[in-house]
């Protein structure tokens, strides 16, 4: 048998176990809601939870929570990354910066982000303002360190090669270092969105808006509806893993695996 | 997933400014401490000019003294104590079960096909958002606190474990063979410090996973003591002073965790056997 049909044959037995073992699991868990032996609001069987989800979907209220906590990541997301992407540049350029910076950020970065939900509540109130600046500041440090390192990490022969051909430093920051960088700078979105949909979860639980995924899961508590708990679990995880492969994955195709500063990690 | 991948994140190589050479410690001391100064200087003009509310923004010297009074009076250490040994006993059932499912995950293709997609789903929804269920499944209280803990930085663990193993040279494991280990050598003496640098990166990552977690649950499970839920019911009273110190402490115990726990053990093991500089 040759190399490759003998990899497709593995793969098509993995394919096979994965999902032989999706159906396992949610034929025990079936087994156990309907066995009665927990309550069937805490256990609801999937039938259920695929129905509330669907009637959630179809009455366009779980899409105008989506669409809040979208609006919530984004936005802090995009404060974020103008905020942190200058300075993580600045810092990798110029010493002074990076003295001034890199302890503050030292000395932030452990603090996790929803230790300041109680603080921000107080200052900005109850509302959308708390869970932007929690997803900014969740997201700041993973855009800032990642720009850092970039910036540091760019070779350089290549800074040197380019002056030695006559760049500007306009031309030497546009056409080297951003380039050079760029693998960094995905890597920090990336992280960055990862820590903002994780913040923008809890900051929606803790300083309750009337929207968002993260309220619908805490409020549907109040009335011990695990079915519409489930369901926006489900979305949020959809939602979350469409951001990492789709959006970010054909980010990285169209930049720096096209310019080859990365390869493809499976070939 | 990038929070899960083993490449070890720029914040571990990095934190920290890196010591320069022919400098001296003071001119360090002085640099690291400048742009504090600079900060708290900017706090206290604002504190003190009166531009927000003095409850809201209390001046630093006030939040020190809120530091040093409840400390003094054992309220924080109590709710640190009880914090950390949530934190610890979240962390060692994950380390547990993670080490040991990333193991499995890594040596047979079996286990790798059963739990692969379970812990594919499992782990782009952020951990807090588990928290209500948990919440009705187990109640207010301890229970619920440590399992979500342990629950949600399981999966970095698992993750890096299992990319360690299948990460262990095959040449490593056959000359091991041909120099006659058994499986029990082999595991013993080849993979299990073969994987080690990718394993303790997990449960590094793990660790920070499981502090953030730690502080938004705390402030959700109504736990009686714990620094989450200091900072939480200080907002009731309008103790900025006490939250902003909470919070000090949060960021110091997570700073620790990180510097001395993780680097002293690292030192100790996969630094000391050559595979990490």
């Amino acid at each position: 048998m040759s190399a490759a049909s003998k990899g497709a044959m593995e793969r098509a037995t993995s394919a096979y176990r994965a999902g032989l073992t999706l159906l396992i699991a949610a034929a025990c868990y079936e087994t156990v809601a309907r066995s009665g032996v927990f309550p069937a609001a805490l256990l609801p069987t999937l039938p259920k939870v695929a129905s509330t989800l669907w009637t959630l979907l179809l009455d366009g209220s779980m899409l105008e929570h989506a669409g809040y906590t979208m609006y919530r990541v984004l936005f802090g997301l995009a404060l974020a990354v103008a905020v942190g992407l200058p300075l993580g540049i600045l810092m990798g350029r110029f010493r002074a910066v990076e003295n001034f910076v890199l302890p503050l950020a030292s000395a932030l970065m452990p603090i996790p982000s929803l230790a300041w939900v109680p603080v921000f509540i107080l200052w900005f109130g109850l509302g959308n303002t708390v869970a932007i600046l929690i997803v900014f500041y969740a997201a700041l440090f993973p855009m800032l360190l990642n720009a850092w390192s970039g910036v540091r990490a760019v070779n350089p022969l290549w800074l040197r090669a380019a002056g030695a051909m006559g760049a500007d430093e306009r031309a030497l920051f546009w056409k080297v270092i951003i380039p050079g960088t760029s693998p960094f700078i995905i890597t920090g979105l990336r992280q960055a969105f990862l820590r903002a949909w994780i913040a923008v979860v809890g900051a929606e639980m803790l300083a309750a808006s009337d929207w968002g995924l993260g309220w619908v899961i805490f409020d549907a508590k109040e009335f011990l509806n695990a079915d519409v708990m489930l369901a926006a679990l489900a979305v949020i995880g959809a939602i979350g893993f469409l951001f990492e492969r789709l959006v970010f994955g054909s980010l990285e195709r169209a930049t720096v695996m096209r310019w080859g500063m990365v390869r493809s990690a499976k070939g | 997933m990038a929070d899960l991948a083993p490449a070890s994140s720029p914040y571990v190589l990095t934190a920290g400014t890196a010591v320069r050479h022919g400098e001296s410690r003071w001119r360090i001391i002085a640099r690291n401490a400048f742009p504090f100064l600079v900060v708290a200087l900017a706090w206290e003009v604002t504190a003190h000019l009166g531009v927000f509310p003095r409850k809201l923004f209390p001046p630093l010297e006030e939040v020190a003294a809120a530091l040093v009074r409840l400390t003094a009076t054992g309220v924080l250490p109590h709710h640190l104590l009880d914090t950390l040994i949530r934190l610890l006993a979240g962390f060692a059932l994950a380390a547990a079960a993670g080490v040991a499912i990333g193991f499995a995950m890594g040596r047979s293709r079996r286990a790798e096909d059963v739990f692969l997609p379970l812990i594919s789903i499992g782990a782009p929804i952020p951990g807090l958002a588990y928290a209500p269920l948990f919440l009705l499944w187990f109640g207010l209280g301890n229970m619920t606190a440590v399992l979500l803990v342990a629950f949600v930085s399981a999966f970095p663990i698992v993750f890096n474990t299992w990319t360690g193993v299948k990460a262990v040279k095959e040449i490593w494991v056959r000359s091991a063979q041909a120099m006659g280990a058994d499986d029990r050598r082999l595991l013993h003496h080849v993979i299990l410090p073969g994987a080690l640098p990718y394993t303790l990166t997990g449960l590094r990552l793990g660790l920070a996973q499981a502090w953030r977690i730690l502080v938004g649950i705390e402030m959700l499970a109504a736990v009686p003591w714990g620094l989450g839920w200091m900072i939480f019911g200080a907002r009731e009273f309008l103790n900025t002073d006490v939250m902003l110190a909470g919070v000090a402490v949060i960021g110091a115990v997570g700073l620790a965790l990180e510097k001395l726990v993780f680097q002293k053990l690292e030192r100790y093991t996969v630094v000391r056997w050559g595979m990490m500089s």
